[in-house]
């Protein structure tokens, strides 16, 4: 009904209202992988921070954490094929044109590193030679995924920005930013809860930072985009983005106010948490929601035609569309008397 | 990769590697003689036996198809439209009772066609155009599919390997005219071939050779070009103005469709966007921001840990 209403008001023609582009057939596996990845991606740096600063419980729990959110990323991703049975067949080539190949690599060479990682934190249970050569290993995996970390919380941006689903490919400059944020904060939480509030000095100050550089890009990217930020505006995709900001912003105040208790500290850490949760779903349904509107890929494109075409020196139809001078359609000209008649 | 690997003019079967590949082939697809009979939409289903797309009436004018699809490589698009304002010299009913001139699309009569010779004529007109995939010379599709499973052939042509295909759904947002699209039962991406296996052998593609008018014109792309060139020039001059080609030009956003159209409305009244561009054109400043975002990740940790007091 929204939609309906919202049609004649941008002045623009379609195929019956039928789509242009064609939104994403990826299930809300794929909002939860952003999610997971990002979690994993955070955890890794959290484990390595503390390991290397001293503080045990923020290595145990980043490094456990990674291991559970990539376990789930795996399972989402493979649940989300149209043919699961097939998910090795993305590890046939190595392809830079493709967000997706190279994404899966990523999370390969991320996995073997953060699994060790992981693993290594049972060390102490294992017998004779795996409990003494396994703490190194860990270690090594440790800093390794915390290393491809970033590479694993920015990427799904580039993932969804590199398709014609406008108000994705439109965020491309800050959508990098909102999923590096949210996988700060979201690391933070995890520190925020595992951790005593001793430990867990880093995890605040790092969710403060996260919320900053996801705020700063959800801002830009709900405002910056003229028409094409009106989907993370409205409807489900608003109201969840607008969550994740509430909750960013009382999960970064309670980190911060409450650093002297140990329930307030959690607490923050479940709402960073869910923030991030609410917020990669907000973007990921934002975008499928500027696909399914036909005005969210005519508009844009036509305020560009005629940018070009005002333009110096650009003449008419430099863009596809020869035979557009002096005459914009049936009304645009005179001699002629039918469609098709001369 | 070359210099214009990404965006930008270029020979995409030498692009992709391919040492004296044959001429880029390609369909012309001139909707100004197209009569709407869906011909080129059932050969494509029965030479490539394209499963059916169900039966639906969308009361999309006589469009029960809806749009290209996975089930679905050619779709035939009609829009009614109430024709021109008729300038004063030309009288539309006149000129079409008496020039007896064929392409008239008016109205049907409820009368056997002949009987009443001067049958009312309403002020109204049809498009009709028989879409397909548009085999870019860019394709966002090609670009991001992560199995290889999409590849370009040596006819320039872009096509999917449903061996290799697992379903991943990424090239469907990828395309900037929606054309290719996931068959829910079975998993995979499936769009238009332009027959290749057909063309392989020397033969024309299913559609255009069931195309009884003409409208879908297969052959070598240069040629083609030429072609369409010279048929805008002649409507021009006939009068028919609107008339404009769509993807034809090697310089748009998609460096030039393999199968181009020539069009008499803007290009959004036929489903199509009016200035696609391949999305994988900002590739490299979207791998830079994320580059930057990454950093600014890092430094945010080492600042976390280091900075301040526990
Ligand atoms: S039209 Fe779409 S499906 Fe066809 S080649 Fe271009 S990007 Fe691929
Ligand atoms: S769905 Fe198939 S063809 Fe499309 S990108 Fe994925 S693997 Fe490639």
């Amino acid at each position: 009904m929204k939609e309906r209403r919202m049609v004649p008001k941008a002045d623009f023609r379609s195929y019956y209202g039928r789509p242009i582009v064609r939104p994403p057939v990826w299930r809300h596996d794929i909002a939860a992988y952003l999610f997971t990845g990002g979690l994993a991606a955070g955890s890794a740096l959290l484990a390595a921070g503390g390991d290397a600063t001293g503080r045990p419980a923020l290595r145990r729990a980043g490094r456990t954490t990674a291991l559970g959110a990539l376990l789930a990323s795996g399972y989402f991703l493979v649940n989300d094929l149209g043919r699961p049975e097939r998910f090795h067949h993305m590890l046939r080539v190595a392809k830079p044109t493709s967000p997706m190949s190279v994404g899966t690599w990523i999370l390969s060479a991320f996995g073997a590193a953060a699994g060790v990682a992981a693993v290594a934190e049972a060390a102490p249970l294992l017998p004779g030679l795996a409990r003494r050569a396994l703490p190194p290993l860990g270690t090594a995996g440790q800093y390794g995924a915390a290393a491809l970390a970033p590479a694993l919380a920015t990427y799904t941006a580039v993932l969804l920005a590199d398709t014609a689903t406008p108000s994705w490919h439109a965020a491309y400059p800050e959508l990098p930013f909102v999923f590096a944020g949210s996988a700060l904060a979201s690391g933070a939480g995890v520190g925020l809860i595992a951790a005593p509030v001793e430990q867990a000095g880093p995890a605040r100050r790092m969710a403060v930072l996260g919320a900053a550089m996801e705020l700063y890009g959800a801002h830009r990217v709900e405002t910056g985009k003229g028409i094409l930020s009106e989907p993370y505006a409205q409807g489900r995709p608003g109201r969840l983005l607008r969550a994740g900001r509430a909750l960013t912003a009382a999960g970064v105040a309670g980190a911060v106010l409450g650093r002297r208790s140990r329930v307030v500290s959690a607490l923050s850490g479940l709402s960073l948490l869910t923030a991030s949760l609410a917020t990669r779903f907000g973007i990921f349904e934002g975008g499928v929601a500027s696909a399914k509107d036909p005005k969210y890929t005519v508009v844009p494109q036509r305020e560009r035609l005629a940018t070009q075409l005002a333009g110096p020196q650009s003449p008419a139809g430099s863009r596809g569309l020869t035979g557009l001078t002096g005459s914009t359609g049936p009304t645009g000209s005179t001699g002629s008397t039918g469609p098709l008649a001369s | 990769m070359g210099e214009n690997s990404l965006y930008g003019p270029l020979d995409p079967a030498a692009d992709a590697g391919y040492v004296d590949a044959p001429p880029r082939m390609g369909f012309f697809t001139d909707t100004s003689v197209c009569i709407g009979c869906k011909a080129c939409e059932v050969a494509c289903k029965e030479w490539n036996a394209v499963p059916d797309d169900g039966f639906d009436l969308l009361g999309h004018s006589y469009d029960n198809t809806g749009g290209l699809s996975a089930n679905s490589w050619r779709h035939v698009a009609f829009i009614e439209q109430p024709a021109k304002a008729v300038p004063e010299v030309i009288d539309v009913f006149e000129a079409a009772g008496t020039t007896a001139s064929p392409q008239f699309l008016g109205m049907p009569g409820k009368d056997l066609p002949g009987r009443t010779p001067d049958a009312p004529r309403t002020d109204f007109r049809w498009l009709m155009m028989s879409n397909v995939c548009k085999h870019c010379t860019h394709a966002g599709c090609l670009d991001v599919c992560p199995t290889g499973a999409l590849f370009r052939t040596e006819f320039g042509t872009v096509v999917v390997q449903e061996d290799i295909c697992n379903g991943c759904g990424y090239c469907i947002p990828a395309c900037p005219y929606g054309v290719i699209d996931q068959r829910k039962d079975d998993g995979r991406a499936w769009k238009c071939t332009m027959c290749y296996d057909r063309i392989g052998d020397g033969l024309t593609p299913a559609c255009a050779k069931a195309c009884p008018t003409q409208s879908i014109q297969y052959g070598e792309l240069d040629e083609l070009r030429g072609r369409a060139r010279h048929r805008v020039e002649k409507l021009h001059e006939q009068g028919v103005t609107e008339a404009r080609l769509y993807g034809h030009d090697p310089a748009d956003g998609v460096g030039g469709d393999g199968a181009f159209f020539l069009l008499l409305d803007e290009p959004e009244v036929y489903g199509l966007p009016p200035d696609p561009i391949v999305p994988t054109r900002e590739l490299p400043k979207m791998w830079k921001r994320a580059g930057l975002a990454g950093l600014a990740m890092a430094a945010a940790v080492v600042v976390s840990f280091l900075g301040g007091k526990p």
